[in-house]
């Protein structure tokens, strides 16, 4: 099997770990692809669902038993909010029987969600966190998909990169470079937001967090949506072959960013704050690399996590703002509400649809009896417009009370750990372009990416004034 | 009537009437002290109502369960004497207790 693989016997694992580590991990994932491809031939893999769009039928015309909301294009649709409306208030605790998927149950109201999400001694986060399973062979381990107390130990070493006290030395910098891509943008004439904006922002903020060569960034942003887009996964329309290719590369290039720091450091050189260094300044991590899984794991966590969240999040606060133009004159009135309406953008967009888990025993939940080793998916997007816990859910209002008191970060142990950076970079987008511009107007209809797991947007025109 | 002192990073103190029966995050957030987020609202599952309690008053703060450690180990800026606000209900016991508040919450 894959040296990927994160199904090996436990007893074996220390021993492939140290096979592992003397083999780069480039070819690992290359000799795990070349696996897969003569598995293709032979017949053997598992089949990969194939996605093509259909106009899909209104909620109402729907038996309840045959709502499916994993659809990749409910969201690029529309529908997803009168499917979840319906859910909640006929059948909060759903059950879909034939998903492309599999069988799964939906939580849809945000009580239930909190309950699931917190209580991790019912529900594991292994072995993924997606719907569907990570493509054959590139199976990567990461503490969002653990459970404690192994998740506690992976997280408590990397968590210092994004924790408040280093974002705060980060705050500059992360300004100097937004306010540099801002001063470029033109004026008067229409062009892409997520493209020119939101992709740039967070890939320059991913190149500061990993001290990545800033002249080559992009290929964060290109990973990270390869790594969230594969079909079984998520519903995307990602390629795994190319897949396979940027997780070599990747894994290629972040190991020589390690060896390279760690012969600086042995050179008693300063470290910076970025996230290797302090990896090589911690006790227990400075010699991660020689546990490859666990190495590409995080990098692969960091850059999915910090990337098309944050990207989408500066394009749907746009997208809001448009939509409800009172509250953008509000804005400019009020710009010390930047804060709050963050989290009210972040509410709104919900750039996480939902994460997964898996009963652990049988659970009796909102009248249904949830089977140990079903799927259940904790739908943060219907949760956040729950009408129950949140007052006109599906206004945008930027003083909102409570604002912080939303879904889109999960709760429990697993809650974000990019939180506040990502709050951060939100606050220091709306600052700067309030600083720059008196309007900021949605040209035409934005494109949405095609997923059940990322909401979001592959394009949207703005014209600028 | 006694009262519980809140004193933020910057060394700020805010002293507050006791309401037994509150949690001492209610106590915080409904006196409009700084601070504390409480973005779940105190259901312990968010870890942004963390305070350090004085050292001489964490026997009257009462037990700690799992669920509450289990949050607190994700907070970069935890001590020994801290705690989950939302967690510790306020008594008349309490009066004289003093409580920081950390730099950050998570
Ligand atoms: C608006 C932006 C973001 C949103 C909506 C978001 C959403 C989420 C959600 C829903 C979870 C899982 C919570 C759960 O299972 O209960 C999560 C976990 C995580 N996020 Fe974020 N995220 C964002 C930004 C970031 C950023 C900027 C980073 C890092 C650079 C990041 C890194 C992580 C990590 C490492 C985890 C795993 C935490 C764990 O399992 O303990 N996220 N995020
Ligand atoms: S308010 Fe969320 S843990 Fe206390």
């Amino acid at each position: 099997m894959s040296l990927l693989s994160s199904r090996l016997e436990p007893a074996l694992q220390p021993v492939l770990d140290k096979v592992a580590s003397r083999i780069p991990l480039h070819w690992q994932i290359k000799g795990a692809h070349a696996f897969q491809s003569v598995k293709k031939r032979a017949g053997k893999n598992r089949a990969v669902p194939v996605f093509r769009e259909v106009p899909l039928p209104g909620v109402s015309t729907l038996a309840l038993a045959d709502i499916d909301v994993s659809n990749p294009f409910l969201y690029r649709q529309g529908l997803w909010h009168s499917y979840f409306k319906r859910l909640r208030d006929e059948c909060p605790v759903h059950y879909q029987a034939n998903s492309p998927f599999g069988p799964f149950w939906s939580i849809t109201r945000y009580e239930d969600i909190l309950f699931v999400d917190t209580r991790h001694d019912l529900f594991s986060a292994e072995p993924i966190i997606s719907i569907g399973p990570q493509p054959e062979g590139l199976e990567i381990e990461t503490f969002i998909a653990m459970d404690p107390p192994r998740h506690d130990q992976q997280r408590q070493a990397v968590q210092n990169v994004v924790a408040p006290k280093n974002l705060a030395q980060m705050e500059d910098l992360i300004r100097s470079r937004t306010a540099e891509v801002l001063d470029h943008l033109p004026i008067g004439e229409p062009f892409d937001w997520v493209q020119r904006v939101s992709i740039e922002l967070t890939s320059r903020m991913l190149a500061t967090l990993f001290d990545f060569p800033f002249e080559q960034r992009h290929k964060l942003a290109y990973w990270s949506d390869l790594a969230a887009g594969s079909p079984e996964t998520t519903g995307g329309n990602a390629d795994n072959d190319e897949g396979f290719r940027a997780a070599a590369d990747m894994a290629r290039q972040m190991s020589s960013l390690w060896r390279e720091k760690e012969a600086r450091k042995a050179a008693g050189e300063d470290m910076g704050f970025d996230l290797i260094s302090l990896l090589l300044a911690n006790e227990n991590t400075r010699d991660m690399i020689n546990r490859p899984m666990e190495f590409i794991g995080n990098m692969v966590l960091l850059i999915v996590g910090g990337n098309d969240t944050t990207r989408n999040s500066m394009t749907g606060g746009v997208l809001a703002l448009n939509q409800f133009p009172d509250q953008f004159v509000r804005l400019k009135q009020n710009p010390d509400l930047v804060p709050n309406m963050v989290s009210e953008i972040i509410r709104w967009q919900t750039p996480l649809a939902y994460m997964r888990r898996v009963a652990k025993q049988d659970v009796e939940l909102s009248g249904q009896t949830i089977r140990k080793g079903d799927k259940v998916v904790m739908w943060y997007a219907s949760g956040n417009r729950d009408e129950r816990a949140i007052e006109n859910p599906d206004q945008f209002i930027i003083d909102r009370q409570n604002a912080r008191k939303h879904l889109s970060f999960g709760f429990g142990v697993h809650r974000c750990m990019g939180n506040r950076l990502a709050e951060m970079q939100l606050r220091i987008l709306w600052e700067e372009l309030l600083k720059r511009f008196e309007a900021i107007e949605v040209v035409g209809e934005p494109e949405y990416v095609q997923s059940n797991f990322v909401r979001g947007y592959t394009r949207m025109n703005v014209r600028l004034g | 009537m006694g009262r519980i002192t809140f004193v933020e990073h910057n060394g700020a103190k805010h002293p507050v009437e006791i309401e037994a029966g509150k949690s001492l995050m209610e106590a915080a957030v409904e006196n409009g002290i700084p601070g504390i987020d409480a973005d779940c609202g105190g259901a312990c599952a968010c870890g942004t109502c963390h305070v350090i309690v004085d050292k001489s008053w964490v026997e009257s703060t009462g037990e700690m369960y799992a669920s509450e450690e289990g949050m607190l180990a994700m907070t970069p800026e935890k001590t020994d004497t801290s705690r989950l606000s939302c967690q510790v209900t306020v008594s008349e016991s309490m009066d004289g207790m003093v409580v920081h508040l950390p730099e950050f919450q998570m």
